[in-house]
């Protein structure tokens, strides 16, 4: 501790450089804050939300194409499965084309058995009930809109055309920063008295819980053979597959978010390199004189590496704090982006990657610093 | 240029035999001293004189362990520090050198306090010792009252008499000042060989000193010069003897 005022006395020597140093990792960090908020949002974070044990049944031919209603009864039948459940993407905007909702027909019957984890109060879930026209929504899309209970919510349709009129029967809640709280449900019967005679008794998909995840994948297999060979045959998957392949859709967004951050990074130890290079070189001879008083050569190299560290530690702890402010206050896509939350590990990660590039950055001047002879430097002045 | 007794002992504080040291530069070897024998008696006050490249601040930077020599030995105070590791002579410099050099090379964001402590940071002395040798010390120079002045708030002169209170803060066995009133004024310069002396006179401080003065050299007890790596004149040499005596 009796070395911690050289070190800050230094820092300061030259203000303007660390503003701008600290400024870069903060910025720096901040970008890897938002990024991994963006990157877990996209489903970075499928292995969380998914269910084990939970299969996801489509069509065959891909997400758009329907399935008949009556598979569900014969889902039940097959040896493992608990409970099936279905959903019908609905696809509407409140008030504006830019407020997307995520809305879904909901099977009533057998929604809360294949998805506990989504709590609604009991009163609420027997209000939406015996409510056609009900609606539950996630805490989220609430606080989002200003809706609360009771409210009538006219939602216009983009697959399903006119204004939907619903009734907001109840707010849901899933495990905080792990469940989506943004969608929107509605009784599937709703949506069959408006819709066309060819998607009549038809659903998006099915979700199938079963009783032991470890035969997720020979229930899925189990489901895809009893529709074989049919006008609707089936692709069935576990639910974390089913969202790791979602994901897919989007584009690697992993990829492209680890090359940004890449750069970024590279691009800092670049800049903060220099910068401790530079710190060093102008000041050789204090340095040297250091040493001339009995400080060793190992102190003298600590010495500078702290100066990086700290410089690394208070920029980047900066930039991630306000990363994960501004994140907990604004997501830029609410419609896209369910989750958007920057986790305690992210940003313990982002704080072990700004201690590492702080600690990369100040090694070389740190060695050179060691390895400086008083003899030499001295002689430079 | 040797001072020893008739049977050839020394007892003096430093003890220099056969000193070289040479650079190669270039493939050119370059011998900067060649020989050389010294003895430095506790308390004196010897100055080195010469011509650039006579080798004064190689000489200066052997007996204060910052630089090896190509051969030959250096004891001090009986410890032998030509075979010391390079940790060893750190440690050792703290414990016996002070340091003044011409440029001052204080630290410019610490305040005079701070400069001075900083050799104390090494010790396992408290806060409120280290507080107390450091006020001690910069009263020695007659700077109780700059004691929180920086650098750029100081004259030339009082930077030096920091670094001098920075030298002998730790109580160092002896003092290597490298050209102390090189960038000084004449009046600057007075000031601060007047505080060397009372060093030597008050406080029986041993004092190494290089200059290109002869003002400021005539003040030390004994002038050596230096001539292409070798003493070759004594000023008030006790005894001469050739270098078989060494």
């Amino acid at each position: 501790m009796k070395f911690s005022g050289l070190v800050f006395a230094n820092l300061f020597r030259k203000k303007l450089r660390l503003l701008l140093t600290l400024g870069s990792f903060g910025v720096a960090l901040f970008l890897f804050g938002f990024l991994a908020v963006v990157r877990a949002g996209f489903g970075g974070g499928v292995q969380d939300v998914a269910g084990a044990d939970r299969v996801v049944t489509l069509s065959r031919s891909g997400f758009i194409q329907l399935l008949p209603r009556a598979y569900q009864d014969r889902m039940l039948r097959i040896p493992g499965v608990k409970a099936v459940t279905f959903d019908q993407w609905f696809g509407g905007v409140y008030q504006d084309e830019k407020n997307g909702v995520t809305e879904f027909a909901i099977d009533v019957a057998n929604q809360r058995q294949v998805f506990p984890e989504m709590k609604v109060p009991e009163d609420q879930w027997e209000a939406f009930i015996k409510d056609r026209r009900g609606a539950i929504v996630g805490v989220k899309t609430a606080q989002r809109f200003g809706w609360k209970v009771g409210d009538h919510i006219p939602i216009k349709g983009t697959i399903f055309a006119g204004t939907w009129d619903f009734n907001l029967d109840g707010i849901y809640h899933g495990r905080p920063n792990k469940d989506d709280e943004t969608q929107f449900w509605f009784q599937w019967d709703y949506l069959q008295e408006r819709v066309g005679a060819d998607i009549k008794g038809q659903v998006g998909w099915y979700t199938v819980r079963i009783a032991n995840p470890d035969d997720a994948a020979r229930i899925s297999k189990a489901i895809d053979a009893e529709f074989a060979n049919s006008p609707y045959e089936t692709h069935s998957d576990p639910e974390s597959v089913f969202f790791a392949n979602w994901v897919k859709q989007f584009g690697n967004i992993q990829l492209l978010i680890l090359s940004i951050g890449g750069v970024v990074f590279f691009t800092l130890l670049l800049v903060t390199g220099n910068t401790m290079a530079i710190a060093v070189r102008e000041r050789t001879a204090e340095l040297a004189v250091l040493k001339a008083v009995g400080y060793s050569d190992r102190f003298v190299m600590l010495f500078v590496l702290s100066e990086s560290l700290v410089i690394a530690l208070i920029g980047g702890g900066l930039g991630l704090v306000f990363a994960k402010v501004i994140t907990t206050l604004w997501n830029p896509l609410p419609g896209v982006l369910q989750i958007f939350y920057f986790s305690p590990q992210a940003m313990l990660t982002g704080l072990l990657v700004t201690l590492a590039v702080g600690a990369i950055s100040g090694l070389l001047p740190a060695i050179g610093a060691m390895r400086l002879r008083v003899v030499d430097a001295l002689r430079r002045v | 240029m040797v001072r020893v007794d008739a049977f050839g002992n020394s007892s003096s504080l430093i003890h220099v035999r056969g000193l070289d040291k040479k650079y190669y530069r270039g493939g050119e070897e370059i011998h900067v001293l060649q020989g050389l024998n010294l003895d430095v008696e506790k308390g004196e006050f010897v100055a080195f004189m010469g011509p650039s490249g006579s080798g004064k601040t190689t000489l200066l930077n052997l007996l204060g362990g910052l630089d090896v020599p190509s051969a030959g030995s250096i004891t001090v105070a009986g410890d032998e520090i030509t075979h010391m590791s390079s940790g060893k002579l750190t440690e050792w410099r703290a414990r016996h050198v002070g340091f003044v050099f011409q440029m001052y090379n204080l630290i410019p964001v610490l305040t005079a306090f701070q400069n001075v402590e900083l050799p104390l940071l090494l010790t396992k002395l408290s806060k409120a010792e280290r507080r107390k040798h450091v006020e001690t010390a910069l009263g020695v120079v007659g700077l109780s009252d700059r004691i929180h002045h920086f650098p750029r708030q100081l004259s030339g002169g009082q930077e030096q008499r920091v670094t001098i209170a920075r030298a002998i803060v730790s109580d160092p066995t002896f003092l290597l000042c490298d050209e102390p009133t090189g960038d000084l004024d004449r009046k600057s310069a007075d000031e601060i060989m007047e505080l060397i002396l009372r060093l030597v006179k008050e406080y029986h401080k041993t004092v190494l000193m290089v200059t290109h003065d002869p003002v400021v050299a005539q003040r030390a007890d004994i002038t050596l010069h230096l001539e292409k790596g070798a003493l070759v004149e004594a000023g008030e040499l006790e005894i001469a003897t050739a270098g078989g005596a060494a």
